[in-house]
């Protein structure tokens, strides 16, 4: 099946690469993601997954990789779960 | 350093001076003879002392093509400060029920439908454009003198946030090394025309006023990466007032209006920005209302 936060970020990162050849720890700004595109990214995930970025985690260290990113939204997840 | 004592603020002393004049709106004000003097001073000093780098001399009015706003994400990034001009296109009927609206005091602004210009948010807009239309870059790049008028919504009572304000600005296209060591050397070389002027500055790491969560998202990039640097003053109050900025737009404009390098890259850019009345607020803060009796020194480098 297919990684819902990888499905997310091809699509709203607007990486100069496909995003199967990046790994969980290659950084998506060096991908070609820009500013204004990982803002793109935060919104389609906080849409996604209804969660809401606080403003600690508005950070190129949270959006660098898809990696801090699966680790930002589980962490929003749980958050809501409780 | 005259204080602000007894509850005057230092835009009460200015208005006091007659060097500012206030129209009723916050942050729209006009200014005297002797304020000019000394803005022009300062912007003289500006052209001068940049004349050596060969900049190319241009000057843009104060309105710009929306198309070209438009294409720079400007209105995304910052939809509050961004100012349309609107204007009256409709029939005779409409034209007598504007004037009677107006007349009575009612809204009028729905008979009015945008134009094809907005007002110039920062005097470096119409150059990347300009540039883009010449073609591919020479080697090397360019260097862009520009200066004009500027509008942004944000009124408010600190004299030293002005609606409608000058800025004088150098602004680099080039290849990305070149750009970015331009951009380094101008953090030490504005800080010297300051103090040449008496204004001792200090450099702080910043960021634009983005609009909304998207915005904090886009500020915190600009800061991590530091690519806004301003020159600070402490004009009308203990905070201290940017009067210089020194902004990295790494291949931002480049690509919005394709802008190649002569290796065709897509060419990075950066600007440089005095804002002219804030050095002038700074100016008349740092040695008094009355410009006749300031230091020599100052005096002789503004050509009073």
């Amino acid at each position: 099946m297919e990684d819902p936060i990888r499905l997310v970020i091809a699509d709203a990162a607007n990486l100069d690469v496909e995003i199967s050849t990046l790994s969980d720890d290659d950084d998506l700004f060096e991908a070609g993601m820009t500013s204004h595109a990982s803002v793109n990214v935060m919104l389609a995930l906080e849409s996604d997954y209804d969660i809401e970025f606080p403003e600690r985690m508005l950070s190129r260290a949270v959006f660098r990789t898809i990696g801090t990113l699966r680790a930002a939204v589980a962490e929003l997840c749980d958050g809501a779960a409780a | 350093m005259s204080g602000e004592t007894g509850g005057t603020t230092f835009l009460e002393e200015l208005v006091a001076a007659r060097l500012l004049i206030p129209t009723g709106v916050p942050g729209v004000v006009g200014r005297s003879g002797a304020f000019e003097r000394v803005l022009l001073g300062f912007d003289a000093l500006v052209a001068r002392v940049t004349a050596v780098d060969g900049a190319e001399v241009v000057r843009f009015p104060p309105v710009l093509p929306k198309a070209q706003l438009e294409r720079t994400g400007y209105l995304g990034s910052f939809p509050h400060l961004a100012g349309a001009v609107f204007s009256f296109s409709g029939t005779e009927t409409e034209a007598i029920d504007l004037a009677a609206r107006v007349a009575r005091g009612a809204e009028w602004s729905d008979l009015q439908a945008p134009t094809d210009v907005m007002l110039t948010p920062a005097a470096c807009y119409p150059v990347y454009p300009w540039v883009a239309a010449a073609g591919a870059l020479p080697p090397g790049g360019r260097l862009v003198d520009v200066a004009g008028q500027c509008f942004r919504h944000e009124p408010s009572s600190d004299p030293a946030r002005m609606q409608s304000f000058r800025m004088h600005e150098q602004v680099r296209i080039a290849s990305r090394d070149e750009v970015v060591s331009w951009h380094a050397g101008w953090v030490e070389r504005g800080g010297e025309i300051l103090a040449s002027v008496g204004l001792a500055t200090e450099v702080v790491p910043a960021s634009d006023p983005f609009f909304g969560r998207a915005g904090k998202m886009l500020a915190a990039n600009q800061r991590e990466q530091n690519l806004k640097l301003e020159r600070v003053f402490p004009i009308a109050a203990d905070t201290a007032t940017p009067i210089m900025s020194i902004n990295y737009h790494q291949d931002h404009f480049g690509r919005d209006f394709d802008i190649r390098t002569s290796d065709g890259e897509v060419a990075h850019t950066a600007c440089l920005g005095f804002g002219l009345e804030r050095v002038t607020l700074a100016l008349f803060r740092v040695h008094g209302l009355d410009a006749d009796a300031w230091p020599d020194g100052p005096r002789e480098r503004l050509g009073l």
